[in-house]
């Protein structure tokens, strides 16, 4: 195994590794579709409706 | 830009829906991750100097993998949104000016149904192979050829009908395929949520759990002959890693056309973009759920399994026990079924080893041909209006006579070859590209990005729509392009000239062609009902 071959599997490995652990991360914080905050102007209370 | 005006179906089932966000990116991740991560990428890895491999391999993933999958995933949820859930009915969706549109979505489905039909006959030979290694029936020593000879048995490859005339008892390959094949339909009849999304949640951790393990057991293997010191781990991942293994430079082995093409094969293969599979996964999404990091993740998922799992394990085991010369020209199901054998023989808790390793191949297959059937079992479902139980007895009959057609031509393989060859390698690559076209140009980039985009956790930047229009298209239509005429001028496994001369082959071809047909006739009928139901939604008050 030479440097080149150590460079090429440290980068393709990790590359792919902090990817994949990235996305799980942000998949399980991330807040599900039912808790998202919507911002004043899309909250739409009626009351001027009468 | 779609015109996106199709009536929902009134008198439609309740429509399932994934349980979990985990759940949909397990299932699409189980159905990307199959044998050609744990067994073709090595072996193309190591074939193209695996450094230099490594180089088209990234960058066919991040211009046509992620992105193709971005926008498979963007159509489906948008015609799952307008009550859709197969090809024929998302495409007539997305594309309503063009009549020819929904029958356009056979492709979506001859191709899962087709490649599951051998798909789940190679899923026997896993489950077979972790059963022999856990019960000791594969101790043939250290030849080589008994384990060829054993895995030719039991395949019945010397001759056609070998595994169907044993005077009255089932081959074992035969009964392992009816096991494999059981187990998909139970868990499909239980559907989305309860079926595929429950299997997945506990399959692809198991699997990515065995896989850790034969990679630690690889991994610390040394150097087990110290009368060969130069055969030993380090060496091994060099054999797949180094980028100049001969006297090329990194640079002049870049230069390789033929690497780039299989290395772009391999990406678009190994993600299942193409395959009608993500369209159908992805329409049970709830409209606003995220697409855009699933997709990622999944892709990713796939990713790590492929290279950091895959890439670590199959060919330094191998050549720590037999050198570069046990591992050079063997095939897929050589390496697979008649070298690893041999090795984890060979290997200090090889047997146990050897287990966790057929058995993480059985998962790997089984959550990939599970996804296969869906896509056929939305179209009966939705477009027949028949039931689940219906469906699923339906598509078993279908499926278990090209099993039996597959199990039947076994000489040299001839059917499930054929099979893969029309279906699983050309079909896939004119499905992609056609739903390339319909995602860039009738679509339209900027619905298809905001479709990505809606719900989204992370957001995709719009150039990723320009690449799916400008270069996507493109850079596949050229693979394609090239990979035909390197197919038809190949001197050794020309398929064209197999097709010409092959009466199995030819006989394959128009089995293909009648499931075809079938698949047409039913798209006829679901459009017709589809008609109908909206003419009588336009004019109900």
């Amino acid at each position: 195994m030479n440097a080149g071959g150590w460079t090429i599997l440290v980068l393709s490995v990790g590359f792919v590794t902090f990817l994949f652990a990235w996305c799980i991360y942000k998949v399980l914080t991330a807040p599900a579709p039912g808790e998202k905050l919507h911002a004043q102007p899309g909250v739409d209370t009626h009351d001027r409706d009468d | 830009m779609a015109e996106t005006t199709p009536v929902e179906p009134s008198d439609a089932p309740k429509m399932e829906r994934w349980g979990t966000r985990l759940g949909v990116i397990l299932a699409v991740m189980g159905s990307a991750v199959g044998l050609g991560n744990f067994l073709r990428f090595p072996g193309k890895a190591a074939q193209y100097e695996g450094g230099a491999f490594m180089v088209p391999y990234f960058v066919a993933l991040l211009v046509l993998g992620i992105p193709l999958a971005w926008a498979e995933w963007a159509m489906g949820r948008f015609g799952g949104c307008k009550g859709y859930n197969s090809t024929p009915g998302i495409y007539r969706t997305l594309w309503r000016k063009n009549p020819l549109a929904p029958y356009c979505g056979v492709l979506g489905l001859l191709v899962p149904v087709v490649i599951y039909m051998y798909y789940v006959f190679i899923e026997g030979w896993c489950l077979a192979y972790a059963w022999y290694m856990l019960t000791g029936q594969l101790t043939l020593g250290k030849d080589a050829a008994e384990y060829g000879k054993f895995f030719d048995n039991f395949i019945g490859s010397g001759s056609n009908g070998l595994l169907v005339a044993q005077h009255g008892t089932l081959a074992p390959a035969v009964i392992f395929l009816l096991i494999c094949f059981v187990l998909n339909f139970a868990l499909i009849f239980r559907g989305i949520s309860k079926g595929i999304e429950k299997f997945c949640l506990i399959a692809m951790p198991m699997l990515v759990v065995c896989a850790i393990i034969v990679l630690i057991r690889v991994l610390t293997l040394g150097t087990p002959d110290p009368s060969r010191p130069d055969l030993n781990v380090l060496n091994g991942l060099g054999y797949l890693w180094n980028a100049h293994t001969t006297n090329k430079t990194f640079l002049e082995s870049l230069a390789n056309g033929q690497m780039w093409l299989e290395a772009t094969g391999q990406i678009f293969f190994s993600l299942s973009v193409g395959f009608g599979v993500i369209i159908t996964y992805s329409s049970y999404l709830r409209r606003d759920d995220d697409i855009a990091l699933s997709s990622l993740t999944s892709c990713a998922g796939n990713e790590f399994c492929e290279v950091a799992l895959g890439g670590m394990i199959t060919v330094p085991a191998a050549f720590v026990f037999l050198g570069a010369a046990g591992i050079a020209g063997k095939g897929t199901f050589g390496l697979g079924f008649v070298t690893l054998p041999m090795v984890f023989e060979m290997m200090p808790l090889g047997r146990f080893v050897g287990f966790l390793f057929f058995f993480l191949l059985f998962l790997a297959a089984v959550t990939s041909s599970l996804s296969m059937l869906q896509p056929a079992i939305a179209l009966l479902e939705e477009g027949l209006g028949i039931g689940r139980k219906a469906s699923v007895a339906l598509l078993g009959f279908i499926t278990l006579i090209g099993s039996l057609f597959v199990v039947y031509f076994s000489k040299g393989l001839i059917a499930l070859d054929t099979m893969d060859f029309w279906v699983g390698t050309v079909g896939i690559f004119i499905l992609a590209f056609f739903q390339v076209i319909l995602f860039g140009w009738v679509m339209g980039l900027r619905t298809g990005v905001e479709e990505i985009n809606r719900g989204g956790t992370i957001r995709v930047p719009y150039f990723v729509g320009l690449v799916l229009k400008f270069v996507a298209p493109l850079y596949l239509g050229g693979v394609l392009v090239t990979f035909l005429y390197q197919s038809f001028t190949a001197k050794e496994g020309n398929y064209f000239l197999t097709l010409r001369d092959s009466r199995d082959a030819q006989l394959t071809v128009a089995f293909i062609v009648i499931v075809a047909i079938l698949f047409l006739l039913l798209i006829g009928q679901s459009v017709k009902r589809w008609q109908k139901r909206e003419l009588m939604a336009e004019e109900s008050p």
